[in-house]
């Protein structure tokens, strides 16, 4: 199924565009996301960061360009020289891999937090309960929540709902995770055991797409920084180039308005 | 903590406020009820204790358990699994789908249930009396054809069938299903957008993402209105009579007390029935709102007797 080509980019983006009716949200996004590469994805509110993070696993449908991840085309087949739209159950078995983090964590309210782990593998894989079990368990050790599997993510801080949410994505084994800002809905003294699990995903060699505002952990963990401004990529690079010297000049209006919120 | 001195005030004793028109009410209250059991007590007429033998009547009871009660399980059973679907089919993207359920819901709501039940017990009988399940138009092909067998694979004979239960159960379930319908869809859009975006985004499809995830939350909202059915549903089995179906409650309280030439202690034997049966209901619905309430994280209300109304609805 996956092209195993390891030169190939994980996540190959070419000039996506995306409307929603006369509003033109993506005009023209280019992203390419090497194995095991943290990109983190900058930019304005409204600038359609969130739209392009839900194009690459097909919670939005394009309109133009191509999506490939791990060498699979997103949402079509090609054949015969055009393209096929995949059904329901086919684009349902693409995102299997791809794991997604929302900024209101979007846990299962009548589930606990085992259970929120324990669902997708055991109704999407069709895994044995008890191997799912016992992954669940280390899963909420790895995000420090050991003592919590019983509790309803009602019982639990937005922090700790967070890091559930991570545990709930990682149970399906992706290869790719996509995070939509999932700090900015947190209490400031939260965010940070939320980073911290992060940190860890990318040091063990996690394949990571990020929206974030936070400057401190884009610099110290994103390999790319990609700076996004009314549907266009304006400025990408290493972090210490596009944070620390900026080349155009909407990037360094951003930089400075957060760097000046964050201190 | 400091100790309470002069300007530093510290555990408030204050007077309660009063309440005097409570106590005016609650004595109103009790001279009404005094006059009522007094007159239940004085007047022969009403002859209770023949109303108590009636609801210990063999016919009663029957009528009670194979009418009333069978009535209400196998209706609402059908009307909200009915229910559900036409819901679903109503939100899907499938626009004839859609339709299908428009018009299901249009018609059945339309129809008065007494009515409903007299077509289906009398008037299907009359146009088919017997129902042949085989491939359409199989039949005419084998007539035409001069084929042995003409493809019908199970035969229903609605005439054995029309003054059943089972006719009964039909129309009641058929009509619930479109009152069911509105219900569910409100819970069903009742549930955060994000959550079937998450069971999507963990890769189910939209049928398991309905039953995992999307409809045990909507219950939340569901179960409340569905209860308030049922307890409609339980009074409307005194319509099976138009069917019609006679082994029911009302009908055969009612016979006893022509016989008897006693129509008011039969009345009273009914309705005390009906009492029972919707307290026994309204305590199941508190359970099933407990459950579906899980992880929800309503405290359980500190004085139960001003909680929640049971909910909007009825039929
Ligand atoms: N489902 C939608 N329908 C209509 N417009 C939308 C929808 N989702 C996003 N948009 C619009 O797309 C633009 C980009 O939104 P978004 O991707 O959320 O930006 P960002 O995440 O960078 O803040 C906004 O103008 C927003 O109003
Ligand atoms: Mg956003």
């Amino acid at each position: 199924m996956a092209a195993t080509d390891t030169s190939a980019p994980l996540v190959h983006a070419v000039n996506v565009t995306k409307s929603f009716h006369d509003n033109h949200v993506l005009q023209g996004i280019d992203l390419d996301v090497a194995a095991g590469q943290v990109v983190c994805l900058l930019g304005p509110s409204g600038s359609g960061k969130t739209t392009f993070l839900r194009c690459i696993n097909q919670l939005e449908t394009i309109d133009g360009g191509r999506i490939w991840v791990d060498g699979e085309l997103m949402g079509y087949r090609e054949r015969g020289g055009r393209l096929h739209r995949l059904n329901d159950k086919q684009i349902a078995a693409q995102r299997r891999d791809i794991g997604m983090v929302f900024q209101r964590f979007n846990l299962f309210p009548h589930k606990t937090a085992l259970q929120n782990i324990m669902e997708a593998p055991i109704q999407v894989k069709k895994e044995p309960v008890e191997e799912v079990r016992e992954r669940a368990i280390r899963l909420l050790e790895r995000v420090g929540l050991q003592d919590k599997p019983a509790a309803y993510p009602g019982q639990l801080s937005g922090g700790q709902q967070q890091r559930v949410a991570i545990a709930r994505a990682l149970a399906m084994r992706p290869k790719l995770m996509l995070f939509d800002e999932p700090t900015s809905a947190l209490d400031p003294e939260l965010v940070d055991e939320v980073l911290a699990v992060m940190r860890e995903l990318a040091v063990d060699g996690m394949t990571m797409i990020v929206v974030t505002h936070e400057m401190a952990f884009a610099r110290d963990v994103a390999d790319e920084v990609v700076f996004m401004a009314d549907g266009v990529v304006v400025e990408a690079g290493p972090p210490a180039e596009v944070i620390g010297n900026p080349k155009h000049d909407r990037t360094r209006a951003f930089l400075r308005r957060i760097l000046a919120e964050q201190g | 903590m400091t100790f309470p001195t002069a300007d530093r005030p510290g555990v408030i004793d204050a007077v309660p406020v009063r309440h005097p028109w409570r106590w005016v009410a609650i004595l109103a209250i009790v001279v009404l009820v005094a006059m009522m059991v007094s007159s239940f007590v004085t007047n022969e007429r009403w002859d209770f204790p023949f109303a108590f033998q009636i609801m210990q009547q063999r016919p009663v009871i029957e009528g009670l358990w194979l009418g009333t009660i069978l009535g209400t399980v196998g209706s609402m059973i059908l009307g909200v699994g009915l229910g559900v679907l036409i819901a679903v089919m109503r939100l899907s993207d499938n626009p004839v789908l859609r339709g299908v359920s428009f018009v299901y819901t249009w018609f059945f709501r339309a129809m008065p249930r007494y009515v409903l039940l007299v077509i289906l017990g009398v008037g299907v009988a009359f146009l088919y009396p017997r129902l042949d399940i085989g491939i359409p138009f199989g039949q005419q092909l084998a007539e035409a054809f001069g084929w042995g067998w003409d493809l019908t694979f199970l035969q229903v004979d609605f005439n054995a069938l029309s003054s059943t239960i089972w006719i009964g159960m039909l129309g009641l379930g058929l009509s619930e299903a479109a009152y069911m319908a509105e219900i569910a869809r409100a819970g069903i859009l009742s549930v955060d957008k994000g959550q079937s975006e998450a069971a999507q985004a963990l890769g189910m499809s939209n049928g398991k993402s309905m039953r995992r995830i999307i409809l045990p939350q909507a219950m939340r909202v569901i179960v409340p209105p569905t209860g308030n059915e049922t307890i409609a549903m339980v009074k409307d089995t005194s319509l099976l009579v138009a069917v019609p179906v006679i082994v029911e409650l009302y009908y055969q309280a009612y016979q006893f007390g022509q016989r008897a030439f006693k129509i008011m202690p039969a009345l009273v034997a009914a309705t005390l029935w009906y009492l029972i049966i919707c307290s026994i209901l309204m305590v199941v619905q508190t359970y099933l709102e407990r459950y579906f309430g899980r992880g929800f994280g309503q405290p359980k209300p500190k004085n139960p007797r001003f909680g929640r109304p049971a909910g909007m609805g009825g039929a």
